[in-house]
């Protein structure tokens, strides 16, 4: 009978809660119950409260009234197949340009209402029009960067100016970082070798594949964030921006882009095209193209702004970071391209093999 | 009539969640991108058999050790006074309250290179250890993370056993360890099959243990890597968990006659 009655306290208790929340929703502004559901990458906008930032998502919902349900993805690949196979309801994602090409050639994308957008006016000329979009209808850039090899200085005495470091033997293998995911880590295992990583040929992906065999590597995503700065990491691949963020947490931390080129990327805004509030998202997209939300941003994860308002008041250090703003492209960066089905599911095979004999 | 019509959500909640989505598994795992019916997918199974086996050499490692340490526990559990078992019911429950993510995290913080570990054995002038990515941290992380379900089967069905019986035996001339022997290990056998069970089954299909912890994968990860990776091969990844089914099946049928045989003989 006690059991009975404190089972009952616990469900009274559980309703109440949810009553109290239910309540404070039907009673706020956001009358039309109307959620924006956003999918970001892991450490991709500012969350802070610290000095001089504010989190931009609270923001968002304290200007509009309109309530924000914020998830995150962890590899553009991720992001597709949870797309593909249905189920989610995402208003606004953040895909590469590869990927976004992609959907866009799988209609997987809306077209936006440009009008809606103002904000838009702040993009740099050279990031409208790009290659995966290329009447600029589907997409606003987010940001850019670069990919390339953070090492910790006080185990790597080494001069580091190619990927070859990455397959030294001077180093407990789990110390040396790989991304966990086909397309960049085939990226740069193709790019050592000298071939381009938007190869469709078949062999140098297999050769590309038997070069990731042949170090222990320790492959991760969003856990380079802990194991890089801690010391758990001597080496590892990621993106420039995030080494900007790392560098605060651990001083010893270095960054070099090798010469033998490397991964230069877009990261987009865009609204799937299964969503029922594309207005709202792009009052959203408008909101993160304003100058002070941007700098917030910005300023905050060290990524690299491709809006000019943003640019234009960014701490003097930051705009002058060769890190983050080179002040030339060679030829040798690439863009990723969108590849042939047959050659994502060779990759992916491959991938598999990889990182099951990667004992 | 009334027990019927109580079953009835289950019922369909069994229908909705676990009858339709194994149809669309076997659907899937014969069908190729177009939906038309091919034998194709079967070619994936060869390839990884040396996936399946090293994760049913963990599978099997980890339900061991996790046996040999619940048992005695189990045990010791059923003999102390009801207040400490409620107590060491919560603790041995405490851990499972936690996300499962974060409980491996944590394990790698402790057992990634200058880590936690690394820092304690510092101290005492050893180190660095070298459990990290290795087979060996992926048993660590699946019993510390199905231990409960191994001791909680065991310990329900050790304190089940009625003290008379045990007496009786004593009576009789058994010394403990022939109580032990010819008394609760036969009566605890449904026990300990449940908890083999528990265990050894999300321990084969276990995944981000291995990844994260052992810094390759197993048929957990191999799988996840098919449906979610660029090339959402969902064909591939059928396939796959189709065949981990089968195999798991087949542990269970032989588990299960075992637990029947023994039922036979304690009655």
């Amino acid at each position: 009978m006690k059991k009975i009655i404190s089972f009952l306290l616990v469900l009274s208790l559980l309703f109440a809660g949810t009553g109290i929340f239910s309540s404070c929703s039907s009673d706020g502004e956001n009358a039309k119950n109307r959620k924006l559901v956003i999918c970001n990458w892991g450490e991709y906008i500012c969350d802070s409260d610290e000095d001089g930032f504010f989190d931009v998502i609270k923001k968002f919902e304290e200007e509009t009234g309109i309530e924000v349900e914020y998830l995150t993805a962890e590899t553009n690949e991720t992001l597709y197949s949870t797309m593909k196979a249905g189920g989610v309801n995402y208003d606004i994602i953040f895909p590469s340009d590869y990927m976004v090409q992609r959907m866009i050639n799988e209609d997987m994308i809306a077209e936006l209402d440009f009008e809606n957008i103002p904000n838009f006016s702040n993009i740099i000329d050279r990031f409208k029009n790009p290659y995966y979009d290329p009447e600029n209808k589907y997409t606003v850039p987010y940001f850019w960067g670069t990919v390339g090899i953070i090492y910790n200085t006080s185990m790597v005495s080494e001069e580091v100016n190619s990927w070859d470091i990455l397959w030294s033997d001077q180093y407990p293998p789990n110390m040396i970082l790989m991304f966990n995911n086909p397309r960049d880590a085939f990226a740069i295992a193709l790019n050592k070798l000298g071939y381009s990583m938007n190869t469709v040929n078949e062999e140098q992906i297999k050769e590309a594949a038997e070069e990731l065999k042949k170090q222990k590597f320790n492959f991760v995503m969003d856990e380079f964030f802990e194991l890089m700065p801690s010391g758990g990491a001597a080496i590892g691949p990621y993106y420039a921006g995030d080494y900007l963020d790392v560098l605060q947490d651990n001083e010893d931390l270095a960054f070099v882009r090798p010469e033998s080129g490397t991964n230069i990327f877009n990261d987009v805004m865009c609204v799937p095209a299964a969503s029922k509030n594309k207005d709202l998202a792009e009052q959203f997209i408008n909101f993160m193209l304003r100058a002070d939300v941007g700098k917030c941003n910005t300023e905050y994860l060290g990524y690299s702004t491709p809006n000019q308002a943003v640019y234009d008041i960014l701490d003097e250090d930051l705009k002058n970071s060769e890190v983050a703003y080179p002040s030339e492209i060679p030829e040798t960066w690439e863009y990723f391209e969108v590849l042939p089905d047959k050659i994502n599911d060779l990759m992916n095979e491959l991938w598999v093999d990889i990182v099951s004999k990667n004992k | 009539m009334k027990s019927k019509k109580l079953l009835f959500p289950y019922t369909v909640w069994m229908a909705i969640f676990v009858v339709i989505p194994l149809f669309m598994v076997l659907y899937y795992a014969f069908t190729d991108k177009s939906g038309a019916f091919t034998l194709e997918n079967l070619q994936y199974i060869p390839k990884h058999l040396p996936i399946y086996w090293d994760s049913l050499k963990v599978a099997l490692i980890s339900t061991a050790i996790c046996l040999i340490l619940a048992y005695p526990l189990a045990l010791i559990m059923a003999n102390m006074k009801a207040s400490m078992q409620r107590m060491m019911n919560m603790l041995i429950m405490l851990p499972m309250w936690m996300n499962f993510i974060l409980r491996i995290c944590a394990w790698v913080i402790i057992l990634r290179p200058n880590g936690i570990l690394d820092s304690i054995l510092g101290v005492f002038g050893f180190g660095p250890n070298t459990i990290y990515h290795t087979t060996t941290a992926i048993v660590i992380g699946v019993v510390y993370n199905y231990l409960p379900f191994m001791v909680l089967p065991i310990y329900t069905s050790v304190s089940k056993i009625s003290r008379s019986v045990i007496e009786a035996g004593e009576d009789l001339g058994c010394n403990s360890f022939n109580v032990l022997r010819r008394i609760i290990l036969p009566m605890s056998i449904p026990g300990i099959v449940t908890g083999i069970t528990m265990v050894f089954v999300p321990a084969a299909s276990t995944f981000v243990i291995s990844l994260r912890l052992g810094g390759y994968s197993l048929i957990g990860d191999t799988i996840d890597q098919y449906y979610k990776g660029g090339s959402f091969n969902m064909q591939a990844g059928s396939m796959l968990s189709l065949v981990l089914m089968v195999i798991i099946l087949i542990s269970m049928a032989i588990m299960n006659r075992f637990d029947n045989g023994e039922d036979a003989g304690i009655v």
